[in-house]
C-alpha cells in the first residue's frame, strides 16, 4: 500500500515540476466547451439539450490528451523497467499511476464542469447530476485509457493509434454519462444511469490495472 | 544460489546464443563478454526477468525466477539513466526506495550521494547534471537498496577514472559481504577474480 501511495506522490510531484503538461488538458476542456455556446449563439433550449453531450465529449478528449505520457516518459528514461523489477507488485504501482492521472487530468474536469455548465443555462440540480456523472465517469476513462496507453507503448505514431483504440471503448461511459443528465432533465431520474456508470467503474477498477500490467510487461520485453 | 542452465535467446530469426549456463555462489561475480550484438544485454534482460527465454532455466535459491524473493534480492542497472530528470538526486533515491517498499532515511541517502561524489548536487534537478553525474545518481542506488545480486549492464560507461575505481571498490565490498554480481563491459574491470562468460 505504501508503494501505491509513493507512486501517486511521485507522479504528482513530477506533474508539479511540469505544470504546463497538466494545464494543457484542463485549458483544452475549458476552451472546447466554451466554443460551442459562442458558435451556436444565445439559444437556451438548444444549448440545454446539447450540454451533456458536449461536456462529456470534451472530457473524453481532454482525458485522452494526457494518456500518451502516462507510461511513455517512464519507458523512455528506464524507470518503468525499474518498476517492473521492483519487489512491489507492478499492478499496485500501475494503479497508483492511474490514480495520479485521474487526479491530474480527471478531477479538475469534474470541478470545472459545474462552472462551465452555466454557459449552457443548466439549472442547479442538472449541474449536480452532471458533476456526479463525471465524478463516476472520469476515473473510468483513466482506467480504460491506461490499458490503451500500455498497449501502444513504444509504437511509432502511438498517439493516434491510442485515440483510435481507446475512444470506441469510451462509448459506454459517454452514453450513460450524458444519458444520466438527459434522463434527469426529462424527469425520469438519473439513478439507473449512474448505477450503471458506478458498476462499470467497479469492474474497470478491478480489471484495468491488471490488464495494463500485462500489456506493460509485453511492451518491456 | 544463482543457477542458469541451457539458456537460449533469439531476436527475430537470428539466434543470439544457445545453451548458456553458469552458476554463482556468494562472493563470486561473472564477467559477460562478447562483441557488439552478441547478446550481452539480451542475456541480462533474460536473467532479471524482463524478457522470457526461448529455452532454459534460471533458478534463484533453488526457486525458478522471476519470483518476488528474487526481485527483492536483485538490483538491475541497465543502459538507461533510470532517474527522473525533473527531480533532484535526493528525491530520486527516496522515491525509488519508496516504490520498492524499502525504508530509506534522508541521512543514508545523502551519505550515498556524498560517497558517489555528488556533494552539493543533491538539491539540483538531475536535468542540469552531466551524463556521468546522472550515472552516479543511479549508482547511488547500490548503496541505498540492500540487495544480494547486482546485475550491471555496461555500468562503467560514461564514468571518469575516479568513478570507475569507486564502482570497482563498491563491487569488491559487495562481494566481500557475501554478495554476487553479473557485469558486462568491454574494458577490463577493476574487480579481482571473477568467472568469465564469452557469448
Amino acid at each position: 500500500m505504501n508503494a501505491f501511495l509513493a507512486t501517486v506522490r511521485r507522479d504528482l510531484l513530477l506533474a508539479l515540476r511540469r505544470k504546463s503538461e497538466v494545464l494543457t488538458a484542463v485549458f483544452f476542456f475549458v476552451i472546447v466547451t466554451s466554443l460551442f455556446p459562442l458558435g451556436i449563439g444565445p439559444e437556451p433550449v438548444l444549448l440545454k439539450k446539447i450540454a451533456p453531450g458536449i461536456l462529456w465529449v470534451a472530457a473524453l478528449l481532454a482525458t485522452l490528451l494526457g494518456l500518451p505520457r502516462l507510461f511513455s516518459a517512464d519507458h523512455v528514461d528506464g524507470t518503468l523497467e525499474q518498476m517492473a523489477l521492483s519487489p512491489s507488485p507492478l499492478g499496485l504501482l500501475v494503479a497508483g499511476k492511474i490514480l495520479a492521472h485521474w487526479l491530474l487530468c480527471g478531477l479538475p474536469l469534474v470541478l470545472l464542469a459545474p462552472i462551465l455548465g452555466l454557459q449552457f443555462d443548466l439549472d442547479a440540480s442538472t449541474l449536480g447530476i452532471l458533476t456526479l456523472a463525471l465524478l463516476l465517469g472520469t476515473p473510468l476513462l483513466s482506467l480504460i485509457g491506461a490499458i490503451g496507453a500500455a498497449l501502444t507503448l513504444g509504437v511509432r505514431g502511438g498517439g493516434v493509434l491510442l485515440a483510435l483504440l481507446v475512444l470506441p471503448l469510451y462509448i459506454p461511459a459517454l452514453i450513460f454519462g450524458a444519458g444520466a443528465v438527459e434522463a434527469h432533465s426529462a424527469g425520469l431520474g438519473a439513478g439507473g444511469h449512474l448505477s450503471l456508470l458506478a458498476a462499470m467503474l467497479a469492474l474497470a477498477g478491478f480489471f484495468a490495472p491488471w490488464a495494463t500490467t500485462a500489456a506493460l510487461r509485453v511492451a518491456l520485453e | 544460489m544463482l543457477n542458469v542452465s541451457g539458456l537460449a535467446c533469439s531476436r527475430g530469426e537470428r539466434r543470439l546464443f544457445t545453451d548458456v549456463g553458469f552458476s554463482l555462489d556468494p562472493g563470486e561475480w561473472l564477467h559477460v563478454q562478447g562483441e557488439n550484438g552478441a547478446g550481452k544485454t539480451s542475456l541480462m534482460r533474460l536473467l532479471v526477468g524482463l524478457s522470457p527465454a526461448d529455452a532454459g532455466e534460471i533458478r534463484w535459491r533453488n526457486e525458478p525466477t522471476p519470483s518476488v524473493e528474487f526481485r527483492r534480492d536483485l538490483i538491475y542497472l541497465g543502459h538507461h539513466a533510470a532517474v527522473k530528470e525533473d527531480l533532484t538526486p535526493l528525491e530520486n533515491l527516496l522515491l525509488a526506495a519508496a516504490l520498492d517498499g524499502v525504508g530509506l532515511d534522508e541521512r543514508t541517502a545523502l551519505a550515498a550521494l556524498v560517497r558517489l561524489g555528488l556533494r552539493g548536487r543533491e538539491d539540483l534537478p538531475v536535468r542540469v547534471l552531466s551524463a556521468g553525474q546522472k550515472r552516479r545518481v543511479l549508482l547511488a542506488r547500490l548503496l541505498t537498496r540492500p540487495a544480494v545480486i547486482w546485475v550491471l549492464d555496461e555500468a562503467f560507461n560514461a564514468l571518469d577514472v575516479a568513478a570507475v575505481r569507486l564502482l570497482g571498490d563498491l563491487i569488491a565490498e559487495h562481494l566481500a559481504a557475501g554478495g554476487m554480481a553479473v557485469l558486462t563491459s568491454h574494458q577490463p574491470l577493476p574487480v579481482p577474480g571473477g568467472k568469465a562468460l564469452v557469448l
